[in-house]
């Protein structure tokens, strides 16, 4: 990638303040790198020209209007969608090749926006299975309960309830998780996609539903996450007092292309956007 | 600390079922021995227990594909067959070499396991690409295949060893395998295995369904279990968290397979005379009917309803002409007393103990 185009698809800017955390080091080595992303579908261009660079430890807002292609941009990270042109690089490697099981391990994990969580499993269940890839004891040590069946289990089980601490929900941890309410769902949804070990961490949402308490809790927990597991967060939200408030870097999106970029105040004072949200003002 | 109780208590809660299911296995095992050696059981209630035993392990071993897995499999008989005509082969091929009867009943169900497993392999490959009602259906005119291809087969032992011919065109005959003098066909065509030493016990019926609780509740309680089960959860999701779909549904439909195979050799080996017909569609719905009525999942439910519905219908033998329509009405009562929430409920009403369990779930 020349200097040019990092430039161009640097989201937040060079000139920004000191960062927040120390070892902030967006600019030298970003965990995301995407260029000249897009995808048709039949004749229709979802999303054109998409470029955004996120640094390794910073949390990112996408937002837009509805249908804006938001949730199209997560797909084609994870790969759901087949990019039909442009790149992704993820910790400097190209994704091209990879599937969505292949690009999570690779360390990109997501939520939804409509919750889609293994709803007869256990709530312990429901992270332990997201693990899964950083197990190693085989299906006959499974069975045979061998020692490393139990060393493994026994270590993933106490992760499991570290995560669960996170949200306060250990208490929940036996509990069907079609069962919990709709909050707790999200905030699962969120400690599965951690146990993953993600470097970048997708959230679609997720204060979707939350009333102003829990979502102010959930901005603060996000925040916790990215200080704890020094990961990088890109989600897309409505509630643009959550975005305001804990994102760094911020793009907007209209009509699949990206009309800004820049810090929150950047992006509250600019033009482009208020009109994309609220209609150009008839001239008088 | 509480909180630690708690935890502590429902955590044994599924490894409690487990060992109620075992427990239950071995202590009717026990029973059922004991009136057989009291002389108490009749000669046809004798001559279920072999059978029931193999159904159980053929319930538990679908439910693993229908209910764990949560693809519908409409061909199991299939491997149950491959099972059953490979340990006849095995069995009979060693009658010299192994005098031990329990020893060759044990080759004959692990090599029957081995090759079931192979062809669930080879079918799961493709098969398991598809979804719902198509893999129902592939897997459906598998296990019908299967069952042309042995109705085919014609093989015999001597002291040089195996014969083969495959027949498809149906014009050969034992004849020409150009056995010794000393030599004798096992499997016939479509007149199916004969002559085979039945060497079939209940003991070895009760290890086989043991060791069928064993693999499939462990491997549901390990970490494969866990993956098998999300991907039936969340397909979508399942994928997001890394997990390889194609490895995992092998895995459920290959284990499931080589079970039905042991089980399909323990049948063979029950019985002097097979023929391949006798594992057609009507066997992989009546194990699929086991599943369903014991609960979806559920591997003592499963246990139950394998074990009732072969006793039934002989139970059943006095009402002659009515049989199979008590039956019928017996399967849709029992499906509306586990299935219908209302029908729950007011077995929940007369049963005040499972009440307070339930309500505690909640």
């Amino acid at each position: 990638m020349t200097q040019k185009q990092r430039e161009r698809a640097k989201l937040v800017p060079v000139s920004r303040e000191p960062a927040l955390l120390t070892e902030r080091d967006a600019d030298k080595s970003p965990v995301l790198e995407c260029i000249d992303l897009g995808i048709t579908f039949g004749g229709l261009k979802a999303v054109d020209n998409f470029n955004v660079t996120i640094g390794r430890t910073e949390i990112t807002g996408l937002i837009g209007p509805n249908g804006a292609g938001k949730t199209t941009v997560f797909n084609l990270l994870t790969k759901v969608y087949q990019p039909t042109h442009g790149t992704i690089l993820l910790n400097g490697k190209d994704i091209h090749d990879l599937n969505t099981a292949q690009v999570n391990r690779a360390g990109i994990a997501r939520t939804f926006q409509n919750i889609r969580l293994f709803g007869d499993m256990s709530v312990e269940q429901n992270i332990t299975v997201a693990m899964d890839t950083q197990m190693h004891y085989t299906m006959p040590e499974g069975i045979f309960r061998l020692p490393r069946f139990w060393k493994e289990e026994r270590a993933m089980h106490e992760r499991a309830m570290e995560l669960l601490s996170i949200f306060h929900m250990e208490d929940l941890a036996n509990a069907k998780a079609s069962s919990l309410p709709y909050g707790a769902q999200r905030r699962l949804e969120i400690l599965r996609a951690l146990a993953t070990n993600p470097s970048l961490l997708l959230l679609d949402e997720p204060a979707a539903g939350m009333n102003p308490s829990e979502t102010a809790e959930l901005m603060e927990n996000i925040c916790f996450i990215r200080d704890t597991f020094k990961i990088a967060v890109l989600l897309i939200e409505h509630d643009m007092n959550l975005v305001m408030n804990i994102c760094e870097g911020i793009a907007v999106l209209n009509f699949g292309h990206v009309i800004a970029k820049g810090t929150p105040e950047d992006i509250q004072n600019n033009p482009e956007v208020i009109e994309a949200y609220l209609g150009k003002k008839k001239e008088a | 600390m509480t909180q630690k109780m708690s935890k502590f208590k429902s955590l044994k809660k599924t490894t409690k079922v487990d060992f109620a299911t075992y427990l239950g296995v071995i202590v009717v095992f026990a029973a059922v021995s004991a009136l057989q050696s009291g002389g108490s059981l009749t000669r046809s209630a004798i001559g279920l227990l072999v059978p029931i035993c193999c159904y159980m392990s053929m319930a538990v071993s679908l439910n693993l594909t229908v209910g764990i897995l949560g693809e519908l499999s409409l061909g199991h008989a299939g491997f149950m067959s491959v099972g059953a005509f490979t340990g006849i082969v095995v069995s009979q091929s060693l009658l010299d070499s192994v005098t031990s009867a329990p020893v060759r009943l044990a080759i004959a169900m692990v090599v029957g396991a081995i090759f079931a497993a192979i062809v669930g392999l080879l079918i799961g490959t493709p098969v398991l690409r598809l979804q719902g009602d198509y893999l129902a259906i592939v897997t459906l005119a598998f296990g019908e295949i299967i069952k042309e291809l042995i109705n085919c087969l014609i093989i015999g032992h001597d002291e040089n060893g195996l014969h083969f011919i495959f027949n498809p065109a149906g014009n050969k005959t034992v004849d020409d395998l150009g056995l010794s003098a000393t030599g004798t066909a096992i499997i016939k065509g479509a007149q199916g295995a004969t002559g085979t030493a039945t060497i079939a016990t209940f003991t070895a019926g009760f290890i086989l369904v043991m060791i069928t609780l064993i693999v499939v509740l462990n491997l549901t309680r390990s970490r494969a279990g866990r993956a098998i089960m999300a991907i039936r959860d969340n397909r979508i999701a399942a994928q997001a968290i890394g997990l390889n779909l194609t490895k995992y549904k092998l895995m459920a439909f290959v284990t499931s397979a080589a079970l039905a195979g042991a089980a399909g050799a323990l049948y063979g080996l029950n019985y002097s005379s097979l023929q391949a017909t006798k594992f057609n569609f009507n066997l992989s719905i009546l194990i699929l009917v086991f599943v369903v009525l014991g609960g979806l999942g559920n591997i003592w439910g499963s246990l139950i309803a394998a074990a009732a519905l072969t006793i039934l219908p002989e139970a059943l033998r006095q009402f002659a002409d009515f049989r199979m329509l008590i039956y019928a009405i017996v399967l849709i009562f029992v499906m509306l007393a586990t299935n219908n929430p209302q029908a729950k409920a007011f077995f929940q009403r007369l049963l005040p103990h499972r009440r307070a369990s339930a309500e505690k779930e909640d």
